[in-house]
Formats: C-alpha cells, structure tokens, sequence
C-alpha cells in the first residue's frame, strides 16, 4: 500500500548529510512484505547507503523486474523516479534509460527468478554492455510471489517446504557476472548491514556494471531447517573472504590496516574503496583467480562474501559508444536537427 | 509496332554476384534521363547462391506499382533459365549469356532471343575471377542501353559519381559497358521496338527506399536513442540512422556522438531500452518486422498502461512465423492495433512510399509524445527495400518538435503536489514528468494496477476510472493521425478503400476502371484509429472494396471493429503471396466481383 505515507519525526540532532536532508527524506513508503523479509534489511542498508553518499534523491533512478524484489524501490527514497518494469527486463529499460541519462544514478532492485531465470539473457548482456548502475539481486533461493517454488539459484539438496529436494544445479550470479565480464562484483548478507552498507556504497560509486549478491532470505517459504538460504543456515556457512571500506572523496583513509591486507582501490569520482583480505589466498584483481575460488566455492557449499573483484579501467555503455558528455536526453533539438539546406544537399545523392 | 517507355525488364542473376549496383546503375540512368521508373528487388533470404532477380518497368506515365509482365529479361542465371524464359511475354526479348551453349529444348517461338558471349568477352577482357563476375554485370547494361536506345553519357556521368574516389573503377566499367554495348549495336538490330527516350518527368525528384527515408526522418525528428536487434527487412532502417546520424550528429569539437545506438540481445530487450530512453526524456525508436513484433507485446502493452511514448518501425515482410522473410506483405496490421495482453490498442500509421516514410517518421515521435504511448509505423518489405521514385523531400526549418504534456522544474516548483494520471484537460492525454528535474515531480512508474494518483491499486473503481480514461484518449488520437487520402466524385458509385503500398496498384487500376467507364472513388487509409473522414467516406458508399497485402482482410477486421461497419459491406480484395500487388491484380478483381454481385 504505497500511499500509505510514514510519519515524519523531525528530531533538532538528527543526522544531515551535505544536501542538508536527513536519513529520513531518503525512506519510502511502507512495505508490503513479509515481516522479517530480508528484502527489507537491503531496502534500509540502500537508505543509508544513498543518504551517506549525498546523492540527490531527484538524480537517483529505481529500476526494477516483477516479484518481491522488485516491489522495494517503493520502500526507498520517495523523491526518485522508480521504473517498475516488467518480468525479467529490468536491465533493457536500465540501459535505454542510461542511454538517455548518463547523469543520473541508477540501482536496480531484482531477484533470483528476474535475473537467472526469465531474465537471465538480460543479465548477461546487460553486463557484456558494462552498463553504469548498482545492480542488486535479492537471493532467496526461491519464488515467493507464486508460493515456494525452487529459483533457478536453489542450491543442489536444499529442500522446499514441500516435495523433493533440489537435483538441479544452481546458477551463481557472482560467478556468472565474473565469467561475463563485470567490472565490480560482489556478495553479501542481509542480515549483515555493517557489510552491506559499504558494498551498496561503492556499488552506487562504481562507473560500470556493479552487481551486489545479496543472500536475503525468505521467512515465508525458505527459512525452514533444510534450505540452504535460510538465515541460519547463511549465518553458519559465509564466509568474508575480502572486506571493503567506502572512503568517499577527498577523505583520507583513517583506519589503520595491517601491512600487506589492506588494498586501496580509486573510483573514478576520487572516492576509495578499501580491500581488507581475510583469506591471503584470494586476489580480487584477478578475474582468473577470483572464478576458480568461487567456483570451488560453489562446489563446497561455501557462502563466499566480500568485494570479490573490481576493474575500474574498464569504460561504461557512453565510453564505448563514444557518447557526447551532455546526457542524450539533455540535448537541445536544435543542436540534433540538420536543418532544411543539409537535407536538399542529402537529395543530390539520390539522383 | 514502337513502345516508347513502357518497358518491362527484369535481371536474372545469382545472389552474391555484384549484381545489385549494376541493376542500381540501369535504373539510375534511366532516371536520369528524366523517365519515371520503378525498380524492385525480388531477393533470396540467402548471402550466396540462389536466384534473384531485379525488374525495372519503365514507366513514362509515372505509375508507382511493379508490372505484370515482363517484355525483356535478361536471364543470367543457368539455373533459372527455364522459369525465366517462360516467363517473357509473347512478343518480348530474352537476353542471355551465350559463351555456353543453351538446351535447344529450351526455345519459343513467340520470343526473340538474343545471345551475347558476357562471360567471353568480360575474360578476355579482365583479369581476376572477382572482376570478371563483376564486370559481366556491367556488361548486361552496356547491352541493356544498346537495345533501349539509353543515353551511354548519363550512364557515364553516374559512373563518375558513383565511383568518385575510386578513379580505376570508373575506367574497368566505363569498358565493361562498352563491350556489352559494342557487341549489341554491332550484332543486333538497335534499338528494339521497345525503347526508353528522354523525358523531363523526374526534376525534383529522387530514387530512394523507404528504409533510408525512415532512418533520416529519425534523425530529422531529433531521436537520440536507437534500439534495436537485427531483422529483415528493418535492418537498413538503423543502418540509414546511423549513416546519417554520423553525418549530422556529430559534436564538432570533441566528436562525441550525440546519439547513442544499441544492438540488443532480442526484441524484448530493444523495446525496453526504447522505453527506459523515452521515460528519461529522449526521443527513442526501434526498428523491427513481425517476428520482433511479438516478442515487444509483453512491453508494449507496458507503455500502453503506464503510458510512455514509444515508435515502432516495422518493415512488415511475409508471414506468419518466419515466413518468407524477404518477401513482402501487410500482415501486422492486426497484431499491432492490439498488441499485447489485456485490453490494449495502439496508434498506427501507415506510410505508402518512402516520402511518407520520412515525414511519418516524424510526425510518429511528435504523436508518441503528445499521447504518450508507442505509435507503431507500419511500413512493409516493398517500401523499404525497394527503390522508389519521389519527390524530393522537404524540410520546415520552423517545425520544432510535440513534446507533449510535461512538467518542468519551475512548474513543479509553484505546485502543491503532482500527480501522474490526472485529466486535466478532458482530452484523456495527462501531465507527466521525468527524472533528473525535481524530486516533486517523482512517481513510480508501474505496469500494476493504479489509479489516477499513479499510486499501486486493487479498487475496482480506482482501476477502471484510468483504463476508461485511456479510452478518451485513444479518441483524442483519433483526431491527431494524418487524415486520409480521398478522392471523392459523387457520380461514382464504386469505391475502394485501402491501404499503405497498395497506393499505386489501385490508382493505376482505377485508371483501366475508368477506361471500362467504371468510376471508382479512393481512400487511402494513413492513420489508425480511424478518423471521422474515415467514417463519412464509408457512410457515403453502400458497398466498398477494401484492397490490401494480407490472407485475412485484416484492414477489414479493423474498420469492422474500429468503427462498426457492417461487414457485407466491405468485400475484400486480398493480394498474399508474397510479391508486391499490381494494378492488374486490382481491376480484375474488382471486375470479378462486380460480375458476381451482377449475377446473384
């Protein structure tokens, strides 16, 4: 019920971030799930996220698919524009929009059955493309809307509420995405918001195709002793392999590493993103490397987590295409129209 | 007996052999001495090998339709000799490559057959496999204009043009033409009793396809975003708005393009890029035929409901299903009018030759943003493949473009709160606004239930107060589409109402009716939903003959159910098979079933 319209509490100490606004101008309206539902903990953890990193609410764009996942860019940031598009093609109106807007900011709110199973061809291209936005998918192993049945990233023996277990082996976005070409990869928990936050933050920051696998489980049909995407069973089994602190521009790096864990990293803003190596063993500058852990990974049943790779050198959609700067939709029409003398020089070819 | 240009001549040739800038360079040069011409390209769905065949009807009386017969053919092709050859005309001409010897079974008595050695002469001639191909050719031409007494400067003149950068090429067919012409005048008796003579019937015109025409109206109407996945036969409506696009669209100081095209992964993905495009503000489009048609439905019922403007160019071609993909038809209409699921219609638009392409091209942006909803151009293989003849096109330095209903920053600033579907003004068409401009101006955009408010809704009457408002709006467009072609004579007891590129056929038949002292009122449908002129020039007629491309009558359906018609008074003539409909096709028809209704 979106129009159902939260109290606003205006308290004189209340957190302001440089646009002046609150961490409250950048909520939406009450949401319609589950109590409980991980999707909520993403929705609050992108809140923060967007309000720390001073972003415009009217600069900001929600894109997203068809399921549960999808329904939560009404749950941030009111001031958006939010696309609610259809099953699976979230990424096409994500890249035709940026196409017409490069200046905004774009995050896109999917799912397990909008992005690996209806929208996979998207997924993938949308990569291929190293399209500028957040992407995030909501992994709860399942489809809620429709009442439980297996997603196409239902781990290989995890059990339903009902019927026989999961024979099919699952598609992991992260390596997919790593395998695709994406250019900032990631995974997390939503019950982990200390890890998320920083995720989502240079996700946002990011120039190019930045995925966030988010494990959010789904209290309703997939938090049952036997499912490998339930809270406890996330809790017991993930891993950071690689944490990472958002340092935002012209901001020094405060925090006091060890030698030799700590790797900085700088977005193309001038802001920082921090490696800090939990497991020696991992590289996220290797896109070699960073597949073969997670593979390996998949097949042990490991939940890996972190920042698990990153490329900044690589250009966006507009670097590739060779786009003006001025965002497409920005140009005026009598800058575009050739005019009446270039069009009757166009006739003498056709003669 | 003389025939001074009218002449049918179709090429027999082999896909793949170089000889489609020949067949251009034929119908160029007859162009260019003034007489009005007609080409079409009657094309495999293949890159090598199989038969093609170019026909040129010299027409001096300007008709736009293809011919019914042929009376010259050039067969070059071994393996469609047959076929070809008895395909001519009694009375006509065969021209065939005579270095091999032809099977004497095959033979008429009612042709001429002229043989010319174009494969011996062009490998004494040239060097290389390529060139020698390709200079047979230019050869055929060379005989072409001996026979039809054609003008050798103006073919001249074209290769000049033609090949300005590349000087070695203009001398290499500058004697390709002269062998074949050589060896025709020197053997033959020149010209024939059909001939081609200078006219002055072309000035202001030019020879263009309905595909180039459409890419540059795209350009014109100051579209930024291209989308689209390859499909015959729209491709070359995106390699037109390219080529032009880095022609005109170019900053000159950093050379960044201001314009950004995306081949997509499929159809579904190329109408949501249009629609993610168009929702930020931009004038989007894609290109596409019937296949790409059915799988955009699901998003296109999407714009209809949240209302985003979108045009939909698409080059119909033969179906269904695969079909015949290089064939043509008019074959969409209906699935286009009613796209996607739900109650759903769309605004349609109908050009009838590459001119209208272009100015529909534009008026399709301006009407998708005032409506707000996708405005499909349906164009069909025979417009936008083949060459026509049409006046120059023009353009009003005052135009600017229809952005519609929307909302700025300062208007947002001044109001108390926006809402997305409220109407206003009682035309059905509502305020909207995008992103990047005002945080006041935010709504979410949905494809779910809403009400007026944009705000997610399950309330029966809340959801039906928006679908019946867009119902207002679809006849708000009813009142916006270009108004119909009509000629109107109230003496005239017969009328035909049709559609697209049936124009020439019908008006070339109305022509033969008129010599059988049959009057026949015209109405060309351009727009769809069907507007009042539409609807007093059916009233006006008891009976009416409604001639398109398709198996089903699907304009028919349309104005059956658009507007109520009775359906025994609209009796279809159907032209399917794949080839484009001619004028004989028409009078026949109609004289057939003027006939029946005679007899019962």
């Amino acid at each position: 019920m979106t129009y159902i319209a939260k109290p606003k509490i205006s308290h004189p100490k209340i957190a302001r971030n440089k646009l002046g606004l609150t961490a409250r101008d950048y909520e939406g309206a009450l949401s319609t799930l589950c109590a409980g539902c991980g999707h909520d903990s993403v929705t609050a953890a992108l809140i923060q996220a967007i309000f720390e990193l001073d972003i415009e609410p009217h600069m900001l764009a929600k894109m997203s698919g068809i399921g549960c996942s999808s329904k939560t860019p009404a749950y941030f940031v009111n001031g958006a524009h939010g696309f609610n598009s259809v099953h699976g093609r979230m990424p096409s109106v994500t890249t035709g929009a940026n196409a017409a807007r490069s200046d905004l900011t774009y995050v896109g709110v999917s799912g397990d059955g909008d992005s690996l199973s209806i929208g996979m061809g998207q997924f993938a291209h949308v990569i291929r493309r190293n399209l500028n936005m957040c992407y995030i998918i909501e992994n709860n192993g399942v489809y809620g809307l429709t009442k439980g049945q297996y997603s196409a990233s239902a781990d290989v023996g995890t059990v339903a509420k009902k019927g026989p277990a999961n024979k099919q082996m699952p598609i992991d976005p992260v390596s997919t995405a790593i395998g695709l070409g994406a250019t900032y990869i990631a995974r997390s928990f939503s019950g982990d918001k200390q890890q998320l936050v920083p995720l989502i933050k240079g996700a946002l920051t990011h120039k190019g195709f930045a995925l966030l696998d988010v494990i959010s489980p789904c209290v309703t049909f997939n938090d049952h002793v036997g499912s490998t995407k339930s809270y406890a069973y996330t809790r017991e089994n993930y891993h950071h392999v690689i944490d990472a602190d958002f340092v935002p521009p012209l901001d020094e790096i405060k925090a006091e590493y060890d030698a030799g864990s700590a790797m900085p990293v700088e977005l193309h803003d001038g802001s920082k993103i921090v490696f800090r190596k939990v497991d020696n063993d991992y590289d996220p500058t290797s896109r070699a490397a960073a597949f073969s852990y997670l593979r390996n990974s998949v097949n042990a049943g490991e939940i890996i987590t972190g920042l698990l790779y990153i490329d900044e050198e690589t250009g966006d959609m507009h670097d590739l295409s060779g786009s003006v700067k001025q965002p497409l939709a920005k140009v005026p029409y009598e800058d575009l129209v050739p005019g009446k003398e270039k069009l009757s020089r166009v006739m003498d070819r056709y003669r | 007996m003389s025939q001074v240009n009218d002449v049918v001549v179709k090429i027999a040739t082999v896909n793949g052999t170089g000889s489609a800038s020949a067949n251009g360079l034929f119908m160029k040069a007859i162009f260019r001495m003034g007489v009005p011409v007609v080409g079409k390209n009657y094309f495999p769905s293949n890159i090598q090998g199989l038969p093609t065949w170019y026909e040129v009807r010299v027409t001096g009386d300007g008709y736009q339709s293809r011919a019914d017969h042929v009376d010259l053919m050039v067969a070059m092709n071994a393996q469609t000799y047959a076929q070809d050859l008895a395909e001519v005309a009694p009375g006509g001409w065969l021209l065939y490559d005579s270095t091999w010897p032809r099977s004497t079974l095959l033979n008429r008595d009612d042709i001429t057959v002229i043989g010319i050695p174009f494969s011996r002469l062009c490998n004494e001639k040239f060097d290389g496999v390529r060139a020698r191909i390709l200079m047979k050719n230019i050869a055929y031409v060379g005989a072409l204009a001996a026979l039809l007494d054609m003008d050798l400067d103006v073919i001249s003149q074209l290769l000049e043009d033609t090949f300005a950068s590349k000087k070695k090429l203009i001398e290499s067919n500058k004697e390709a033409i002269r062998l074949g012409y050589d060896y025709a005048k020197e053997n033959f008796v020149c010209p024939l009793p059909v001939s081609v003579a200078p006219l002055d019937k072309t000035k202001d015109h030019i020879v263009i396809d309905g595909n180039t025409a459409a890419g540059l109206g795209c350009v014109y109407a100051g579209a930024t975003v291209g989308a689209w996945y390859p499909i015959t036969p729209s491709t070359s409506v995106m390699d037109s708005y390219k080529s032009f696009a880095k022609q005109f669209l170019l900053d000159p100081e950093t050379g960044g393009k201001k314009f950004c095209i995306i081949q997509a992964e499929d159809e579904l993905s190329a109408i949501g890029m249009v629609l993610g495009a168009t929702w930020n503000g931009a004038r989007a489009f894609t290109p596409t035929s019937g296949p790409g048609i059915s799988l955009m439905s699901e998003f296109i019922g999407y714009a209809y409901y949240a209302e985003l403007p979108a045009v939909i160019i698409d080059v119909q071609r033969t179906g269904p299903s695969t079909g015949m993909p290089t064939r043509t038809q008019q074959c969409d209409i209906l699935t286009c009018a009613y796209a996607s699921h739900g109650d759903t219609k769309h605004v349609l638009l109908f050009p009838a030759n590459p001119e209208e392409c272009f100015y529909m091209a534009v008026a399709a942006f301006d009407l998708a943003d005032r409506l707000q909803t996708p405005v499909f151009m349906l164009s069909d293989l025979d417009i936008g493949m083949n060459d026509w003849m049409c006046p120059d096109l023009n353009w009003d330095d005052a135009y600017k473009p229809d952005r519609g209903k929307m909302v700025t920053a300062e208007d947002l600033e001044s109001m108390e709160r926006f809402y997305r579907y409220l109407d206003v003004d009682g035309d059905g068409i509502t305020y909207r606004t995008v992103p990047g401009e005002h945080p006041k101006g935010a709504y979410f955009t949905r494809g779910s239930g809403h009400t007026k408010h944009g705000a997610y809704t399950e309330n029966s009457e809340a959801y039906q107060e928006v679908v019946d408002r867009l119902l207002v709006k679809f006849d708000t467009a009813r009142t916006l589409v270009p108004e119909p072609e009509i000629e109107y004579s109230k003496f005239n007891n017969t009328a035909i109402v049709t559609v697209g590129s049936c124009d020439g056929a019908v008006k070339e038949a109305m022509d033969h009716l008129k010599e059988k002292s049959i009057g026949v009122n015209y109405c060309r449908i351009k727009g769809f939903p069907f507007s009042d002129a539409v609807r007093e020039f059916l009233d006006k007629h008891e009976q009416v003959y409604v001639v398109e491309q398709n198996r089903d009558a699907q304009l028919r359906s349309l104005l059956i159910l658009d507007l109520e018609i009775n359906p025994a008074r609209l009796v279809p003539v159907l032209h399917y098979n794949g080839m484009p409909i001619h004028a004989r096709f028409v009078t026949e028809s109609i004289v057939a079933e003027m006939a029946k209704g005679q007899a019962a």
